[in-house]
């Protein structure tokens, strides 16, 4: 196990490294010029030269590219062009209020999507199974401004009942989470239900029944363990998806986070910062991965890691 | 035996019907019998008799809601089984009614431990705490027999072999003591050796608890070793029943009687008419030191720690309208040879398919040598696309070779269709509307479009009814005299493999224990583990007595051996008129 982690952080570490190229490469050939954003519009074309030499954004790619590279594997992130501040001094200041979003949307997104999917598999063919899964469906094609201006409209001005934006207490993490969540459980519940009928229709569960078990207990402790496997590599591969929604339902909420962060960056072209972001991301990616593959064995004894 | 006891089971009149799109319609009609304590009840059959739902019938676990119950009574003692509500049936099932199944490479639960598996079914009926439980789950895994029972009890199934599953399974069905034992085809998934193990187990566990057993099986040599008596039946209604000794000797049905002429009998090699002269000069496929193995990676960097042995030094030449056997159990190497003809997996050793050498080919080469060397699988309807058409599907090797126009091709598959006993208007259905007799031999006009030379058989007729099964043997011995094809037939059923195999090689881990022609082979077996694998396959007949032959002991060994290590080659000596023999046997 413990070599197992040792090459897969070593693999990952080789991800890392291409997602920073392309992303530099990406930013790059961008025809948005980010020394105008810093200059302002009315800046001469001397100070604008002058700031693009002093950024060294002058200099030939494969040179840029080496300069942050080499800032990188000292843990130098950069600075930010706009607010004069260390990337790494800004995301770390934002990072705990992601995580949090994070880690209540996937909650959400766990206990909407399960309960749902298993509901319908059990439900199979009936109308319940079928609202269901409609339910998933508006869910999967729902746009995330949409649905997040919708739950502030009614929860929060209509119905008072959370604030309207901003971070600090529990009470404005349930809408952001809430939303995301949401947005996620029709993966969830549609996959879960699919797997579920898989595992349903299995010898071992009619060995379950035929020992006289408990409905409650052949699902439970029989069909859920088995349904679940397939669940677990997706919250990996999901944890992608989510910091695409995550810039989306930050900006909606107000919520400080890294997806805010990214949003005003994306707007001034701040280069720096953008770059932090998805790096941070991509490393979010590839551990939530190695942790659903960790996760995996302790379900299944069969799964072994090599 | 026990037909003479009070029942403890009694089935009268059941019928199970589906329904579909509106429809009714009966899968088991007016069914009845009675099942004395102690006794071994057979339900004989072949697929689509009813027999598996006459036992989920019993049990309770008929599929809702398409599959019910619609008539009938099952009485366990005074109590109507079909009347019960689910919760008291629950209290029922596994306690006074347990139900072993087929497959006991999937009945088992993946993610539990086996001790977890046994406790559980224990404790659902019997308020024990977990130490009592884990205590009894340990006597039931000694009482079947199993190889270290304490270790086993932490194990997870995948870590089982299938005879031992099963035994796991017997051992959860039989802890509580049950009044009636169904066991539905407890042994047609297991090796010839282990069926022999797990049914003696069945019978000696029987003698010890006087649990009643319903026997399902479609294995007549099966029926007439366990049962006590027999009912035959056929799309879901009664045949025929009554004593085994009557069924066997004296069948009043003519299905029956059909059914019995039709399974494969062992007749210690005694000659056949017609036994062709073979001409060992220029055979179709020669092997020499063949030895196929795969790679295991481990450790940090992924390097090769281990390798499967699964093919080593096997050597024998297939002589052109011969059929040449392979017999063994599972593991045992014989498929991976046939896919090393067909140059599916890289081999070591020389290989020569009609004269060719199948290593170092090129892309035309590899192609040239498919036109020789055809396969026939086990499963039919996993061989065939369920998304083509028959017609192209037999076509198709054609249109890869690019021989023909359309117009040809389908004229050659209706030929072809003529020739395995299916009609040119069937061209252009899908798989999915033949039955499973059909299907094979549409994967034999199929291995024949390219008039290949040499066929490989690979159990191709393990999954079909005894019925079909002979009719496809039948075909494929019309089909070797027509075209003078030969074939590699490999088969796990001695009985089958007597019946039309010229000459046999026996492998065990790999390698060939004995080799001989059909006649040395079953007429006078040397080495121990083929006259075990002999007088392991059951007899359809009860009056035969069995000369118990020793009991191996354990499991078969591990084909892995670690880098740098090989198994030990094993010598085979000619004992006279090309019998080869281990020399360990000889």
């Amino acid at each position: 196990m413990p070599a197992y982690v040792l090459r897969r952080l070593l693999v990952s570490a080789l991800i890392l490294l291409g997602v920073s190229l392309i992303t530099f490469f990406l930013l790059y050939v961008l025809p948005a010029d980010p020394v105008r954003q810093i200059a302002g519009r009315s800046a001469t074309t001397a100070t604008v030269e002058s700031i693009r030499r002093e950024l060294g954004l002058d200099q030939p790619f494969l040179i840029q590219y080496g300069h942050y590279l080499a800032g990188l594997l000292q843990g130098d992130l950069g600075r930010s062009y706009l607010q004069k501040t260390e990337v790494a001094t800004l995301i770390a200041s934002r990072l705990p209020a992601t995580l949090l979003l994070m880690v209540g949307a996937i909650f959400c997104e766990l206990a909407l999507g399960l309960s749902m999917g298993i509901a319908a598999a059990l439900l199979r063919g009936r109308v319940a199974d079928q609202a269901l899964m409609m339910a998933s469906f508006v869910t999967v094609s729902a746009p995330q401004f949409v649905v997040g201006l919708l739950m502030l409209y009614v929860f929060a001005v209509k119905l008072g009942w959370f604030p309207i934006g901003g971070y600090g207490t529990f009470l404005h993490l349930v809408l952001p989470a809430l939303t995301l969540g949401i947005l996620g459980s029709g993966w969830y519940s549609r996959m879960m239900r699919s797997s579920m009928i898989d595992v349903l229709r299995a010898d071992y569960i009619r060995t379950a029944r035929a020992k006289g078990l408990g409905r409650a207990r052949v699902v439970l402790r029989h069909a859920l363990p088995n349904a679940i496997l397939p669940v677990i590599a997706m919250i990996g591969i999901d944890i992608g998806i989510f910091m695409g929604g995550i810039v989306v339902v930050e900006s909606v909420f107000g919520w400080p986070g890294i997806g805010q962060l990214a949003w005003q960056a994306i707007q001034r072209v701040d280069i720096p910062i953008i770059m932090g972001v998805t790096l941070v991301s991509a490393i979010a990616i590839v551990l939530g991965n190695l942790l659903a593959d960790l996760v995996a064995p302790f379900i299944d004894p069969r799964i072994r890691l090599k | 035996m026990g037909a003479t006891k009070a029942p403890v089971l009694s089935v009268q009149g059941l019928t199970v019907s589906v329904r579909a799109e509106g429809v009714e319609r009966p899968l088991v009609e007016g069914l009845s019998f009675t099942l004395g304590r102690g006794e071994t009840l057979a339900i004989a059959g072949e697929s689509g008799s009813g027999k598996s739902i006459t036992a989920l019938a019993i049990m309770g676990l008929l599929p809702p809601p398409a599959v019910r119950a619609s008539a009938g009574r099952v009485l366990l003692g005074d109590t109507d089984l079909l009347a019960l509500p689910e919760s008291r049936l629950r209290a029922i099932r596994g306690d006074r009614v347990a139900m072993i199944f087929q497959e006991p490479m999937t009945s088992l639960n993946p993610v539990m431990s086996i001790g977890a598996q046994l406790a559980e079914a224990l404790r659902t009926h019997q308020p024990l705490s977990r130490g009592e439980a884990r205590a009894r789950a340990l006597a039931a895994l000694q009482s079947v027999r199993i190889s270290q029972p304490e270790r086993r009890l932490s194990q997870y199934p995948h870590e089982l072999s299938g005879g031992m599953r099963q035994r796991v399974m017997i051992a959860m069905a039989l802890a509580l003591k049950p009044d009636v034992l169904i066991a539905d085809e407890p042994t047609t998934a297991l090796d010839v050796t282990v069926q022999r193990e797990v049914l003696d187990l069945l019978r000696d566990l029987q003698r010890e608890t006087g649990t009643a057993i319903i026997l399902i099986t479609h294995d007549m040599g099966v029926v007439a070793e366990m049962a006590d008596r027999v009912v035959v039946m056929r799309e879901g209604r009664v045949v025929e029943d009554g004593p085994v000794a009557q069924i066997f000797t004296a069948p009043q049905a003519d299905y029956t009687r059909d059914l019995l002429a039709a399974v494969p009998r062992m007749g210690n090699g005694a000659p056949r008419p017609g036994d062709p002269a073979l001409d060992a000069a220029a055979p179709v496929a020669r092997l020499r030191d063949l030895a196929v193995r795969f790679d295991i990676h481990g450790g940090m960097l992924g390097r090769i720690t281990h390798r499967v042995h699964a093919v080593e030094h096997v050597s024998f030449d297939i002589r052109r309208g011969e059929t040449f056997a392979l017999v063994g159990e599972s593991g045992c190497g014989k498929s991976t040879i046939a896919r090393a003809l067909a140059g599916l997996v890289p081999h070591d050793g020389e290989l020569e398919v009609a004269g060719q050498p199948l290593r170092g080919l090129n892309r035309a080469g590899r192609q040239a040598i498919c036109r020789s060397v055809q396969m026939v699988f086990q499963d039919p309807m996993a061989a065939l696309d369920p998304r083509m058409t028959v017609g192209d599907l037999v076509a198709e090797p054609l249109l890869i070779h690019g021989i023909g126009t359309p117009p040809e091709r389908r004229a050659r598959a209706a030929d072809l269709f003529a020739r395995v006993g299916l009609s040119a208007d069937q061209l252009d259905r899908y798989p999915h509307e033949f039955s499973g007799g059909q299907r094979q031999r549409i994967c034999i006009a199929r291995a024949l479009a390219l008039n290949p030379g040499l066929i490989v058989c690979d159990e191709s007729v393990s999954a079909l009814d005894v019925s079909v099964q002979a009719r496809v043997l039948d075909l494929l011995a019309a089909l070797k005299r027509e075209f003078g094809l030969s074939y590699l037939f490999i088969s796990h059923d001695m009985a089958v493999v007597e019946n039309i195999a010229d000459r046999v090689a026996v492998m065990y881990l790999g390698q060939i224990v004995e080799m001989g022609s059909r006649a040395q082979i079953f007429g006078n077996p040397r080495h121990p583990y083929t006259r075990r694998l002999i007088a392991a396959v059951p007899v359809p007949d009860p009056a035969h007595v069995r000369s118990d032959p020793p009991r191996p002991s354990g499991e078969v060994p591990s084909p892995i051996h670690p880098v740098g290590t090989a198994p030990q080659r094993v010598k085979l000596l000619d004992i006279g008129a090309g019998h080869l023999v281990a020399d360990d046997a000889a």
